[in-house]
């Protein structure tokens, strides 16, 4: 199992490196290491039927608890496969879609990393591995959201999805460790079999309200749902798969899997009701407003996650089948609709509904799955998504408070979103072809087999859904804590009431679909509202933030060394000051130091004269000069002491910084601002200060009783276990070898740090792309 | 840069002298004052002396290669002779490993030695590319 998850990063790190020698080659390949996931995947189909759960570990760091813990239960199964299946296809499809893209390979890179990634989260089961796998694909998100790298909009909307996402990764590693501080344990397994205690824990409301923290902001809920429809600026494979089969769903996910330790309490689930009930209406009514295709399928995706939560939150059986049965519908009729939507962006250039019709001259195919992807969201028979809406209903009649409000927020709902199904799946391939596409050229199959591929998966579902009722739906639910041997799936469920209300949804959502046509007016008259958007709110709360800390940079990190220097020097003297009040008995042994020698007189009076010198030359080189007359002191008193390693290293350092700060100098300008008096005087109390507290501290160091045990054992073992003599290098090299590992690799950091930025500029031909992006974007700024 | 012509003849004295001390200084670490760091530092101090005097794309000529590729060289032997125990002995990271007869100048060899080698191309590296970058970007 690990090796599964392993793939996609291995594979990852492979295109790094031989990328540009296959140049977009690769796809086929590609595309077959999810096709062999969702294979591997799809044989434990039947274990995970009869009831089993497939447990792996492989130990990480066991003194912390943390292992590389995997569970494949019914739940984690769904998701693998849907994020292998799923991802084959769109594999498979961007081969086609950004064929002879420039950066083609880094591309499918990070998309594999993503899908390891979001394997990895689906199958852990210890809280410390989803809570990197977790943190993992929002990075690996950031990734391909900012794909149009010099696209300034981009960039902006990577920004907005990884802050969003990684802070509610913050909130899982929270409540991960809160639980554990509860349990005793990383894994959720054994968490299960402790969910009472758990709930009667002074804690629980902390750790659901972290867990709500990790989820909502994942899976794009209100308050934090805004960071969805920016992350639409990625290419259209991007959004098909993070933003509508995978990734939003790590929140609901995590839901889930929480739901039988977590769940069962009032507050978990009376939250879980009012948040998916606010987002799925919230952002159906969005949908209405957009006229961007991908606008509109971000805006029904949220509501659909809304729908998610919601069920999660009725928390009865029949809810967990919902739910259960909606991720599937949804994952596969949104993913078609976003791959149809890509085909018609990549042929026709635009996006805008309102200027897409009667595309189906053109692309047959391509509306075909359109049209059934739109139908099976709009839950008309026989689709799955009937199956789903129904079953949906079912849960919410039988809720026990409040089931007429609920009731009514959930029709709402669908009928919103059978609009923008239509909308979406239906408007552009119906009605008469306008002039302006009329020269659209045809898609190949790569770029229609996979969505309509989905497209008609929905209807065999739909048709027969026993495929999945025992293979897939019932292990869901089991791995939710229901019982699941009632369950019965089918098309047909009677007439009651619950079939009423379809009729309903389908009647009204049609008519509006009719009614109501999206149009630039619409969305530019719901723009007016914007400024109480939780979106804007944030960037205000932002501009606030990033006003503070530029104020409080200017003040701290104002670019003057000197400055720096005092603030140090300055934070040094009250801290150590403070402590050293009071607490100095200045009991200073006098007979315990030596004698002083005339050479140290001289090296000391050469030393004083050096820093007098450097302090008030008024010429940089000379102070420079007379700096390094002072370091070459220490190394002869250093001589005295008998610590030649130590002087020889001090006399190459101070060589170098010399040369290094004459090396600067020469580049700074040739006027000298000279400190006036008064800056004089207060730097010279601050270092006089400053030295006289060091000096006391030294002493007072030297007056305490020193454990030689260290020393002892380093002097008593060099030459018997490291084999050398000098002691020094021994214990540099050996007894704390890794440390010095450790300070070259800082080294070689800091060097390649001067190195970038000296040196590396970007090439004229990225520079003048990143200049016109940019003043394109004022431009349009400006036009505003 | 001017210099003068005594800088200029003593410094291609000088270079190969200084080396030849730095690997000195870098091969008795282990049993008298020395060992990689200094070592290192004094290789650069005269491959610096070198390009004051003769400027710095002689000396440039004269490395081949960019010091920058010193550093993954010199982490790399650091690491794999930290790893050496790990592969072949099956011992814990770092372990010392000792050859039985002792050489010459060198006392016996051991991982410790090429651990030092290590550091030594990454000291020469990093200050090399710090001042050359500094130095170039004027």
């Amino acid at each position: 199992m690990l090796t599964a998850i392993l793939t996609g990063f291995l594979f990852s790190i492979f295109l790094v490196f031989t990328g540009r020698f296959f140049k977009g080659k690769l796809s086929i390949l590609a595309s077959l290491i999810p096709l062999g996931l969702f294979v591997y995947f799809f044989k434990y189909i039947p274990a995970i039927t009869n009831g089993e759960v497939i447990m792996r570990s492989y130990e990480w760091i066991p003194s912390f608890n943390v292992n590389l813990g995997f569970k494949l239960d019914g739940l984690s199964l769904l998701f693998s496969l849907m994020i292998t299946g799923i991802g084959f296809l769109v594999f498979a499809y961007t081969s086609s879609y950004l064929k002879g893209h420039e950066y083609l390979d880094r591309f499918y890179g990070y998309l594999a990393s993503f899908m390891g990634a979001m394997l990895g989260l689906v199958l852990s089961d210890n809280m410390i591995t989803l809570f990197v796998f977790w943190e993992l694909t929002s990075i690996s998100s950031f990734f391909l959201i900012g794909f149009n790298n010099t696209n300034p909009a981009s960039r902006k909307s990577a920004m907005t999805a990884l802050g969003i996402t990684g802070i509610g990764g913050l909130f899982l590693l929270a409540g991960a460790l809160l639980l554990n501080n509860m349990t005793g344990t990383y894994s959720i397994s054994e968490m299960l079999t402790m969910s009472e205690a758990i709930r009667s824990n002074e804690f629980y409301f902390v750790a659901v309200l972290f867990l709500f923290g990790a989820a909502f902001t994942k899976s794009a809920q209100f308050p934090f749902h805004f960071w969805l429809p920016g992350a639409m600026k990625a290419p259209t494979p991007v959004s098909t798969y993070l933003h509508s089969a995978t990734m939003v769903k790590a929140g609901v996910y995590l839901l889930m899997r929480f739901t039988p330790v977590l769940g069962g309490e009032n507050i978990w689930n009376t939250t879980l009701v009012i948040v998916g009930g606010i987002t799925m209406l919230y952002s159906a009514v969005h949908t209405i407003f957009r006229t961007d295709l991908k606008g509109i399928l971000a805006y029904s995706t949220i509501s659909a996650l809304g729908i998610l939560v919601f069920l999660i939150g009725l928390g009865t059986q029949e809810a967990f089948l919902a739910a259960a049965v909606f991720i599937i519908v949804h994952a596969l009729y949104k993913a078609t609709l976003f791959l149809v939507t890509g085909i018609i962006d990549h042929q026709t250039h635009t996006r805008d509904v309102t200027r897409l019709s009667g595309l189906n001259k053109i692309m047959l195919p391509v509306g075909i799955a359109g049209i059934l992807a739109a139908i099976s969201s709009a839950g008309i028979p026989p689709t799955i998504g009937f199956v789903g809406k129904e079953l949906t209903y079912e849960a919410t009649f039988h809720s026990e408070t409040l089931m007429v409000f609920l009731i009514i927020g959930i029709v709402i709902t669908k009928i919103l979103l059978l609009y923008a199904g239509f909308v979406a799946g239906i408007k552009p391939f119906t009605g008469k072809l306008p002039e302006a596409l009329e020269k659209t050229k045809k898609p190949g199959p790569i770029l229609w087999i996979p969505p309509l591929l989905l497209a008609i998966l929905g209807i065999v579902f739909g048709v027969a859904p026993f495929i999945i009722e025992s293979s897939l739906v019932k292990p869901v639910v089991e791995a939710m804590g229901a019982d699941a041997s009632e369950i019965h799936l089918a098309l047909w469920h009677g007439f009651n009431m619950v079939f009423i209300l379809s009729l309903i949804t389908i009647g009204v959502g049609t008519a509006l679909y009719f009614i109501i046509k999206p149009s630039a007016k619409l969305e530019q008259g719901i723009a007016r509202l914007d400024f109480i958007a939780p979106e804007n709110i944030l960037e205000k709360f932002n501009a606030l933030f990033v006003g503070f800390s530029n104020f409080w940079t200017n003040f701290f990190q104002n670019g003057y060394l000197r400055n720096y220097i005092s603030i140090i020097i300055l934070f040094l003297v009250v801290l150590v000051g403070y402590i050293m009040i009071g607490n100095t008995s200045f009991a200073i042994d006098y007979n315990s130091l030596s004698k002083i020698t005339v050479y140290e007189i001289t090296t000391t009076l050469i030393l004083i004269a050096g820093i007098f010198y450097t302090v008030f030359t008024d010429s940089r080189l000379a102070a420079v000069a007379a700096m390094g007359v002072v370091g070459l002191s220490i190394c002869l008193i250093f001589v005295f002491y008998s610590a030649p390693d130590l002087a020889m290293t001090q006399f190459s350092i101070d060589t170098l910084t010399v040369i290094l700060f004459v090396l600067v100098l020469y580049k700074l300008p040739k006027y000298l601002k000279l400190s006036d008096y008064k800056t004089r005087v207060r730097d010279g109390i601050l270092s006089s200060i400053f030295g006289l507290i060091i000096t006391t501290l030294a002493l007072q160091v030297l007056a305490e009783p020193v454990s030689k045990e260290v020393g002892n054992y380093y002097a008593a073992n060099s030459y018997l276990e490291a084999h050398g003599k000098n002691v020094v290098n021994v214990i540099l090299v050996d007894f704390r070898g890794a440390d010095t590992m450790i300070e070259i690799s800082v080294l070689s950091i800091a060097a390649v740090g001067v190195f970038g930025l000296m040196k590396l500029r970007l090439k004229m031909k990225d520079r003048r792309r990143y200049a016109d992006t940019s003043l394109n974007a004022e431009n349009e700024n400006k036009k505003k | 840069m001017r210099t003068t012509i005594i800088l200029k003849t003593a410094s291609n004295y000088l270079l190969p002298v200084l080396l030849v001390f730095s690997i000195f200084i870098l091969l008795r670490g282990h049993y008298l004052p020395g060992g990689g760091f200094v070592g290192g530092l004094i290789a650069s101090i005269a491959f610096i002396l070198h390009s004051f005097a003769n400027g710095l794309n002689k000396t440039k000529e004269l490395l081949i290669m960019h010091p920058g590729f010193l550093l993954p060289i010199g982490l790399a032997i650091s690491f794999l002779s930290g790893l050496a125990p790990v592969i072949f002995y099956d011992l814990p990271f770092m372990t010392g490993l000792w050859s039985h007869d002792e050489i010459a100048i060198l006392g016996s060899v051991g991982s410790a030695l090429f651990f030092d080698i290590g550091v030594y191309l990454v000291v020469n590296g990093v200050t090399l590319t710090i001042i050359f970058t500094i130095s170039e970007s004027a």
